[in-house]
């Protein structure tokens, strides 16, 4: 494993693997009575969440205190970057610190790559711009292979805003890496140029995008997207590509649905769908606490 | 003021057809006498500099007909002073600098302060470019007439495009009164919003905002219709693309008339340079694909592209040292422009008189400066250059403020060893061999 988990493109199928062993061994020490461990006794992360995220601030804080590692949460909008501080003196200032983990999440795509050309900490992309999100495509692959028992040779689709969303290309990459088939499907405004090259077929059609799939991905869709340009409105959105349980017909019958959350009901997804059987939404936040468990934990062994 | 001989270098003058062995007299800061030959003029004064050019090149001093000294207002990017250094010892002897400064030069005070500081200050002749539009809004013309006459010798928002067709059109009717081009920054502002490198599977793989190719296309297909429609004269900036290159082709075919410059990040690299986030190669317009640069150097060799310029865009290290959408378009050109731009002629594009060409006479023609040639009589500009020196980029030796290159590290051939502005030496690293 290598000292950084900054993006899924540049991460070996080997490294991919075997987070997503140790991961499981994590997740039993979370059915236990105690769920601590005292793995990363005496290190220290930062969370540095310069974009508001409830979701994955808590469960990185969850799984740093689940290792019992000290936690210091860097509230950005109270910080000495609303006084124009550079990102590079922020980053300086919190190293002195003595940290070994900065968790980083930034609205500038590339921000995680910059802090590991100056600091010594391990960096954890949370989520960089349009990029990547690399732990989230490691639980959705955790998830995968815990309801479908591996990844390899399935057919998986990715519905939505595919060129705004990081979580579609960690997942892209990390599921292509990993041996699914992997579809896209969208309006041809949020399909990004050249993203074929990557090995993923793309569809407009939501029928056909899903049809006889194994999984699922829905994204969300931003309010903001509809004054870009991007799209005509969230009612034409979803008459088109909003998931229903209806549409999810085509799919194979076992077909799981995916969300990283938080979902806009009725404008991607029904509400059918999303609190349905199929849907494995939840469990995704569960596998994605063991999942942030085994990658610090591989990191502070790098 | 000394004389100089300048003995025994080849010299290559393209506007005068000489290519040969020969010397040069500088004296009272002109052209004093040109000969061809060996020792072929001989001066008794022992007060004279004689620099023994054998085995080195001669050639007029180069001319940057597109630079940002960033004077008046960006003063911690660059200065008059420092950034002429820089261009001396690239082996300029005439810039031209943009007006995006604070305040933009769209006024002949403006114009003067330059002119004057440079001629207290700088390294060598800056020529101003004047804005297009009143504070570069695009909205109402500038003063054309009163800075041509205080010394700007083209107009040109660069940095912006003028996004106002009809605007343009009026600029490309007026300047014409003047006899100045019209310099076009091409780019469709609202296809490249928010951009930050060339669009394409790099930047969906980065995670970055791409510019597609057609911004600056669709504006040079239009200022090239603008163009034709008022017979102005149109020069067209950095042309990054094939189709931009394809599109000048045509039109000047058509007889419009149009020039237009490329600077050599364009034809030395593609948009890799910003893979790893290296905000050293964020650069506008955006370095874009091997096709293009192919196409490029193309438009160079078929005279597409009339001249090189650098579009020296220094900036400061925490412009750059940040994250990557939020750091500074430009690269620090003046030191590298030449060594980039010999590659052209070692790789068969332009033969050494041609490259020398779009350095010195043809850019200095397209802005009507009595500059880029060794005529009798004329200023004693001239450049001196080992084509055998062979050194490492060292950004942080740059004289340039502007740290700002993505060629740190690159190892190349031919460098300018002596650099002479109206015969004063304004950059000499050959005293060794004097
Ligand atoms: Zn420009």
């Amino acid at each position: 494993m290598r000292k950084h988990l900054i993006d899924i493109k540049s991460t070996s199928v080997e490294d991919i693997k075997l987070v997503l062993e140790t991961a499981s061994s994590f997740k039993d020490v979370l059915s236990r009575d105690i769920k601590k461990v005292p793995a990363l006794r005496g290190k220290t992360a930062v969370n540095l969440f310069f974009e508001p995220s409830t979701r994955t601030k808590t469960s990185f804080e969850l799984a740093e205190k689940r290792l019992s590692t000290d936690v210091i949460n860097f509230a950005v909008p109270t910080s000495s970057v609303v006084k124009g501080e550079t990102l590079y003196d922020t980053i300086k200032t919190i190293e002195s610190y003595g940290v070994d983990f900065i968790i980083i999440r930034h609205q500038s795509s590339g921000v995680p790559h910059f802090i590991t050309s100056f600091s010594q900490a391990s960096v954890i992309n949370a989520g960089d711009g349009i990029n990547e999100h690399p732990t989230q495509a490691l639980l959705d692959a955790f998830t995968l292979i815990e309801k479908k028992g591996t990844v390899e040779g399935l057919k998986i689709a990715v519905v939505g805003d595919i060129f705004h969303s990081r979580v579609a290309r960690s997942n892209i990459f990390c599921l292509r890496k990993l041996g699914a088939e992997v579809r896209i499907v969208a309006p041809n405004t949020l399909v990004p140029k050249g993203i074929e090259n990557e090995g993923v077929q793309i569809y407009n059609n939501l029928e056909d995008g899903i049809s006889d799939v194994d999984a699922v991905m829905m994204l969300r869709i931003q309010n903001e997207r509809q004054s870009g340009g991007f799209l005509s409105s969230k009612d034409e959105y979803f008459r088109f590509w909003g998931l229903t349980s209806k549409r999810l017909k085509n799919a194979k019958p076992d077909c799981i649905v995916m969300h990283p959350g938080p979902m806009n009901r009725g404008v991607e997804i029904d509400s059918e769908v999303a609190d349905s059987a199929q849907s494995v939404i939840h469990a995704q936040v569960i596998n994605g606490l063991a999942v942030r468990m085994a990658v610090l934990y591989l990191l502070s062994t790098a | 003021m000394t004389e100089i001989l300048i003995k025994n270098g080849h010299i290559t003058d393209p506007l005068q057809g000489i290519d040969a062995v020969g010397c040069v007299l500088i004296t009272g800061g002109k052209i004093g006498k040109i000969s061809v030959g060996a020792d072929s003029i001989n001066v008794s004064n022992p007060a004279i500099s004689v620099v023994n050019a054998t085995e080195l090149f001669v050639f007029p001093g180069f001319v940057d007909m597109h630079t940002h000294l960033r004077e008046p207002g960006f003063e911690y990017k660059e200065t008059i002073r420092t950034g002429t250094l820089a261009a001396a010892k690239g082996g300029f002897t005439s810039v031209c600098s943009m007006p995006n400064t604070k305040p933009v030069n769209d006024n002949e005070t403006v114009t003067e302060f330059i002119v004057r500081k440079a001629m207290m200050e700088g390294y060598c002749d800056v020529f101003p470019i004047g804005a297009i539009t009143k504070g570069q809004e695009g909205k109402e013309l500038a003063e054309m007439g009163m800075m041509k006459t205080a010394g700007c010798v083209g107009f040109s928002d660069d940095g912006k495009p003028v996004v106002n067709s009809l605007i343009m059109r009026r600029a490309l009717e007026y300047s014409k009164v003047f006899s100045s081009p019209v310099i076009s920054h091409a780019e469709d502002a609202f296809l490249s919003e928010g951009g930050v490198m060339n669009e394409g599977y790099l930047s969906t793989i980065l995670g970055l905002r791409g510019i597609p190719a057609e911004a600056e296309i669709i504006m040079i297909k239009r200022d090239i219709d603008l163009a034709a429609l008022t017979g102005g004269r149109l020069h067209v900036a950095h042309v990054s693309t094939a189709g931009g290159v394809r599109a000048i082709r045509e039109a000047k075919k058509d007889g419009i008339k149009v020039t237009a410059e490329t600077c050599p990040h364009y034809f030395s690299i593609t948009e890799d340079a910003v893979n790893g986030y290296n905000t050293n190669g964020k650069v506008n317009p955006p370095l874009r694909t091997q096709k293009d640069v192919e196409a490029v150097r193309e438009g160079l060799n078929d005279d597409t592209i009339d001249a090189i310029a650098t579009d020296h865009a220094p900036h400061h290290r925490d412009d750059k040292m940040c994250e990557f959408d939020r750091a500074a378009f430009g690269i620090s050109g003046f030191e590298t422009a030449f060594s980039l731009s010999i590659r052209l002629v070692h790789d068969g594009v332009l033969t050494l008189s041609r490259l020398i060409r779009k350095m010195t006479c043809e850019p200095a023609a397209i802005l009507s400066i009595d500059k880029g040639t060794l005529r009798e009589g004329g200023d004693g500009d001239i450049v001196v250059v080992d084509m055998e020196a062979t050194f490492t980029v060292e950004s942080e030796r740059f004289l340039s403020k502007g740290k700002n290159t993505p060629f740190s590290g690159w190892q190349l051939k031919g460098q300018p060893v002596l650099t002479i502005n109206r015969g004063r030496v304004t950059y000499d690293n050959f005293t060794g061999r004097l």
